[in-house]
C-alpha cells in the first residue's frame, strides 16, 4: 500500500508534525546539555566496556523475551479457559512495577533464601546464584516476556477467523497454519516488538547493576549517572546520550528493514474460532507453556502481594494523596499519548519514510531518561519553577516513553485495517476524520485500548525525572514508595508498592477492557 | 533572580505564609523533605522565630543536590544548601557558590574539630557493616571480612553517597593497599547497587550477611520497630565518618535570613529532631540529649575522615582501584 495515491490528509500532517516534535523533545534537551558543556569529552575505556556490556545485555534480554514469547502467545491464542482475559491481564503486571519492587519480587523467589533455592536445598542440591549476566537478562526477561506476549498475541487475534474456518476447510496441519498464517504474522510483529524490548533494555540502570553483581556490569546510564552527579561532566554525559541515540538508531534501521506487513487480508471482524485440529501434544505443549509463564510472571508478584498487603491500612496519608495525584498524572500521560501516536501510526501506516519515523518514535525510550530529564530542566528552569512544572514534565516524559509502545501496537493493525478495507474506503471517497471513524477506529480499538493502559500504567510505574523537579509536596506514587524505602520503612514501602501494583493493574484493565468491549476474547 | 517565581499549585497550596514574608529557600536531599524525615518539624520550628517562609526543595540525593547547583549555577534559586558530606565539599567549593558562614560554631559534639569556613555541619554518622545478631563470629577489620566468606551487599561509589564513602572508609584505613583490600572482597560483595534502599532492602531480604549502612541504623530497629536483631561490626581501623553539611549561597538575597538559619541549625530545635528523622547523630548535642536507645549504639574509638581537599584528590584513582578489583 505503500504507493497508493490519496492526497495528504489533515491527519497525516499531524502525524508528521508530532514525529517533528518528538524529535524535537528527545533531541532538544540532549543539545541542551551539549550547549551547556560547551565541548564533547571523549570516551574512555570504561565507556567502551559499558557500551560493550549495555549492546550485548539487551541483545540476549530482547532475543529470549521474544524466543519465549511466541510459544505463550500462540498457546493463549487457541486456549480458551474460564480465567483467561484475568490471566492475560496479570501476566501483564511485571512490565508496569516499578525496578524495585519487580527486583526484590524476583528475589523472593530466585534470591539466596527464595522459594527456588529452598527447594533445591530441600532436593538436596546445591543453589543458584542469580548475580551475573544471567540475573540481568532474567530480570529483564520478567520485565518484558509480557510485553512481547501481549504483541504477538494481538498479532494472532488479528488473523481474520474466516482465515482459520477456510485452513480447517483445506485440511491444514499444524505445520500449514504455521507456514502460511503464523509465520507471516510473526515477520511483522517480532523485528519492533524485538526492537523496544533491545531499547528500552539498553537504558537499563538499576536492574543490570543490582542483579549483574558489580561494575562488571556497567551499563551507559551508570556511567551517565556518575558523569552527571560525581563528575559534572556534561560533556561525557551529552557524548554518551548521542552513543545511545546511534544505538537506536542502527537498531532500528537493521531490525525494521527484517518487519514485513503480513497481508493477511481480512474477514467479518468475527471472534476467532478455532477449526484446525491440534494433536494432543500440541494441546500438552499449550498448557505447558502457559503454565511455566504463569508462574515465571505471577509468583514474584504474589511475593509484593502477601508482603504488602498487612501494611495497607496503616500507610501515611501522604501515600495515599500520592496516589491520587498518580492516577491523574498517568490519566493524563494516557490521553497525551494517544493524542501523539495515533497520527504517527497513521502516517507510519501509509508506508512514507516507516524506517525513520519508527525510529524517531523509538529514541524516547533510546535515550537516558536521566539526559533528557537534565536537557529539559536546563531549556525549562529560566522561564518557570522547577517545582511547579515537576508535574508536567514528568507527564510529557512519560508520555513520549510510552509512544514507541502505542506504535508497535498500533502501526501493524492500522496496516491491516487499511490492506483490507483501504480500497473500499477509497472508492467510496472516505478521507481523514470519517476514515478513521468508519474503517479504522472500529479495528484499532484493541490495540488502542491496550497502548493506551499500557500508557497509563508505565506513568503510574515511572519514578522518571520527577526526582530532578520535584517539590516536596508534590511526589508521586512510585517517589512516595522510594522515600518510604530511604526511611527505613520496609514494611510501608512494601505496601505502597502493592497500592501502586493494583492501581497500575486496574488502570491498565480498565483501558484494556475498554477496547476489548464486544469481543468474545 | 533571586525573587523566586511564586511556585503554583500544590507548592503554593501547601504554603500557609504571608505572601509579604521573606522566603528562605533551602535546597536539600529528597529524603529530609518527606513527611517522616526532620524537615517539617524544622520548618515549623524555624518559622515560629523568624517570621519568614522556610520553603524545603528536594532533589534527590546529596550528589544529586550539588548536581542541580551545578546546573543553575549563578542563576540559583537557593539561600542555603543543606545536606553535602565532606567528601562533595571540594566540588561544592570549585563551583564558588557558597559563602563564608561566619559562625564560631563552638557547641559542636562531634567526635571530630570542625573549622571550615563555608560550611557547616548539622549531623554526622559512622559508616558500618550492619549484620543481624546471630551472625557468629563478625569480622573485626577489612582483612578478616576478606579472608572470610560472609556475603556483603555495598553501594556504589559512582551513584551513592555511602558507597563513594566506603571507598574512602577503605582508602583512608588502608592507603595504598587498599587495592588489595578490594582484591580481597571481590568474593564477598554479592552485589553492588545504585544507591541505599536498594542495599539495604537486599540485607533484609536476607540476600547478604551484612551490609554497608551506618552505626545508628540498628537504632532505627531498636526504636521505631522494638526489634534488636541487628548490629554492626565494630571495625579495629575505626570507622569513616559522613559529616553532613550545609552552606550560604553567596548571591542570595537574604544573606541576613540565611545566616540566622545557620544558626538555628545549631540549636536543639533543630539538633534534638534528627535522631529520630534522620537516624544520624546531631552535630551540636551533648549524648544525655540523645533519644533513649542511642546508648546501646557501638561507639568507634578511631574516627576516619579525609579532608575534603584529600578526598577529592584520592576519588579518581580509588574508583579506578574498586572498578579493577571487581571487574576481575
Amino acid at each position: 500500500m505503500a504507493s497508493r495515491a490519496q492526497p495528504i490528509s489533515a491527519v497525516q500532517r499531524a502525524g508528521a508534525a508530532i514525529a517533528a516534535l518528538v524529535l524535537l523533545a528527545v533531541l532538544g534537551p540532549l543539545a541542551a546539555v551539549l550547549w551547556r558543556a560547551e565541548s564533547l569529552t571523549g570516551l574512555g575505556p570504561a565507556d567502551i566496556a559499558a557500551i560493550r556490556f549495555t549492546i550485548w545485555q539487551a541483545f540476549l534480554s530482547a532475543a529470549f523475551s521474544i524466543v519465549l514469547a511466541i510459544p505463550v502467545a500462540r498457546a493463549l491464542a487457541r486456549r480458551s479457559f474460564p480465567g483467561r482475559a484475568a490471566l492475560i491481564a496479570l501476566m501483564g503486571a511485571p512490565f508496569i512495577l516499578p525496578v524495585i519492587v519487580a527486583v526484590l519480587g524476583l528475589i523472593t523467589i530466585f534470591g539466596r533464601r527464595g522459594v527456588l533455592n529452598e527447594g533445591l536445598a530441600a532436593l538436596g542440591l546445591s543453589g543458584l546464584e542469580i548475580y551475573g549476566l544471567h540475573g540481568v537478562v532474567l530480570a529483564h526477561v520478567f520485565f518484558n516476556l509480557p510485553l512481547a506476549v501481549r504483541l504477538f498475541l494481538q498479532g494472532w487475534l488479528a488473523i481474520p477467523a474466516e482465515r482459520f474456518r477456510l485452513a480447517a476447510t483445506l485440511g491444514f496441519t499444524p505445520r500449514d497454519i504455521a507456514r502460511h498464517m503464523e509465520r507471516p504474522m510473526l515477520r511483522q510483529v517480532a523485528p519492533g516488538a524485538f526492537l523496544v524490548i533491545f531499547l528500552i533494555c539498553t537504558t537499563s540502570f538499576a536492574v543490570a547493576l543490582i542483579l549483574g553483581g558489580g561494575p562488571r556490569a556497567t551499563t551507559v546510564e551508570l556511567a551517565i549517572y556518575q558523569a552527571f552527579r560525581y563528575e559534572f561532566d556534561l560533556g561525557r554525559a551529552a557524548m554518551l546520550g548521542l552513543v545511545q541515540v546511534g544505538i537506536c538508531v542502527v537498531a532500528g534501521l537493521l531490525v525494521l528493514r527484517v518487519a514485513v506487513p503480513a497481508a493477511m487480508g481480512t474477514g467479518l471482524d468475527r471472534p476467532m474460532e478455532r477449526f484446525d485440529r491440534q494433536t494432543t501434544l500440541q494441546r500438552a505443549g499449550d498448557w505447558l507453556a502457559i503454565t511455566l509463564a504463569a508462574v515465571f510472571l505471577l509468583m514474584p508478584l504474589l511475593a509484593v502481594l502477601l508482603r504488602g498487603v498487612g501494611g495497607i491500612l496503616t500507610l501515611p496519608g501522604s501515600v495515599w494523596v500520592a496516589a491520587e495525584r498518580s492516577v491523574l498524572l498517568s490519566l493524563a500521560t494516557a490521553a497525551l499519548a494517544v493524542a501523539l501516536a495515533l497520527p504517527m501510526a497513521l502516517l507510519i501506516a501509509r508506508g512514507r519514510a516507516r524506517g525513520l519515523l519508527e525510529t524517531i518514535g523509538a529514541l524516547s525510550i533510546a535515550v537516558s531518561p536521566l539526559v533528557i530529564g537534565t536537557g529539559l530542566f536546563l531549556i525549562l528552569r529560566p522561564y518557570v519553577n522547577p517545582a511547579s512544572s515537576a508535574l508536567p514534565v514528568t507527564g510529557l516524559v512519560n508520555a513520549l516513553a510510552a509512544l514507541p509502545f502505542l506504535l508497535r501496537a498500533l502501526v501493524p493493525a492500522i496496516e491491516a485495517a487499511e490492506a483490507g478495507y483501504g480500497p473500499l474506503a477509497d472508492s467510496l471517497g472516505l478521507s481523514g476524520g470519517q476514515r478513521l471513524r468508519h474503517v479504522l477506529l472500529p479495528r484499532i480499538r484493541r490495540p488502542l485500548g491496550f497502548g493506551a493502559g499500557l500508557a497509563a500504567a508505565m506513568s503510574m510505574g515511572d519514578l522518571g525525572v520527577i526526582t530532578l523537579f520535584a517539590a516536596p509536596q508534590a511526589g508521586t506514587l512510585p517517589l512516595e514508595m522510594f522515600r518510604l524505602m530511604g526511611a527505613y520503612r520496609t514494611d510501608d514501602a512494601e505496601a505502597a508498592a502493592l497500592v501502586l501494583l493494583v492501581l497500575s493493574l486496574l488502570l491498565f484493565w480498565i483501558f484494556d477492557r475498554g477496547g476489548r468491549a464486544n469481543a468474545a476474547t | 533572580m533571586k525573587t523566586p517565581i511564586i511556585a503554583s499549585g500544590f507548592a503554593l497550596l501547601a504554603s500557609t505564609a504571608m505572601a509579604q514574608d521573606s522566603v528562605l529557600i533551602v535546597y536539600t536531599y529528597d529524603s529530609f523533605v518527606s513527611d517522616w524525615g526532620p524537615g517539617p518539624q524544622i520548618e515549623a520550628a524555624f518559622e515560629e522565630t523568624c517570621a519568614c517562609d522556610l520553603q524545603f526543595v528536594g532533589a534527590g540525593d546529596g550528589a544529586a543536590l550539588l548536581a542541580r547547583l551545578f546546573l543553575e549555577g549563578a542563576q540559583t534559586g537557593a539561600d542555603v544548601v543543606l545536606g553535602l558530606d565532606t567528601n562533595l565539599i571540594a566540588s561544592a567549593r570549585a563551583m564558588d557558590l557558597i559563602a563564608p558562614h561566619g559562625i564560631a560554631a563552638e557547641t559542636l559534639t562531634m567526635p571530630i574539630s570542625w573549622d571550615d569556613p563555608q560550611f557547616l555541619p548539622y549531623d554526622w554518622g559512622y559508616f558500618a557493616f550492619v549484620h543481624g545478631t546471630d551472625l557468629e563470629n563478625p569480622p573485626s577489620n577489612f582483612r578478616d571480612l576478606a579472608d572470610g566468606d560472609l556475603r556483603i551487599v555495598i553501594q556504589d561509589p559512582r551513584s551513592s553517597t555511602p558507597g563513594l564513602g566506603l571507598l574512602m572508609w577503605v582508602q583512608s584505613a588502608y592507603g595504598d593497599e587498599a587495592a588489595s583490600i578490594w582484591e580481597g572482597l571481590a568474593d564477598n560483595i554479592v552485589t553492588v547497587t545504585p544507591g541505599w534502599s536498594e542495599a539495604y532492602g537486599l540485607y533484609l531480604e536476607g540476600e547478604a550477611d551484612m551490609v554497608l549502612s551506618y552505626t545508628t541504623s540498628p537504632a532505627y530497629h531498636l526504636i521505631a520497630e522494638e526489634d534488636d536483631s541487628h548490629t554492626v561490626a565494630a571495625f579495629e581501623e575505626g570507622h569513616y565518618m559522613q559529616v553532613e553539611v550545609a552552606g550560604i549561597v553567596n548571591i542570595s538575597n537574604e544573606m541576613e535570613l540565611a545566616r540566622q538559619f545557620m544558626e538555628f541549625m545549631l540549636t536543639p530545635a533543630f539538633q534534638e529532631v534528627i535522631p529520630t528523622t534522620n537516624w544520624m547523630y546531631p552535630a551540636a548535642l551533648p549524648a544525655e540529649n540523645l533519644p533513649a536507645g542511642f546508648e546501646t549504639l557501638i561507639m568507634p574509638e578511631t574516627p576516619l575522615l579525609l579532608s575534603p581537599e584529600d578526598a577529592q584528590a584520592v576519588r579518581v584513582q580509588a574508583l579506578d582501584e574498586w572498578q579493577a578489583a571487581l571487574s576481575q
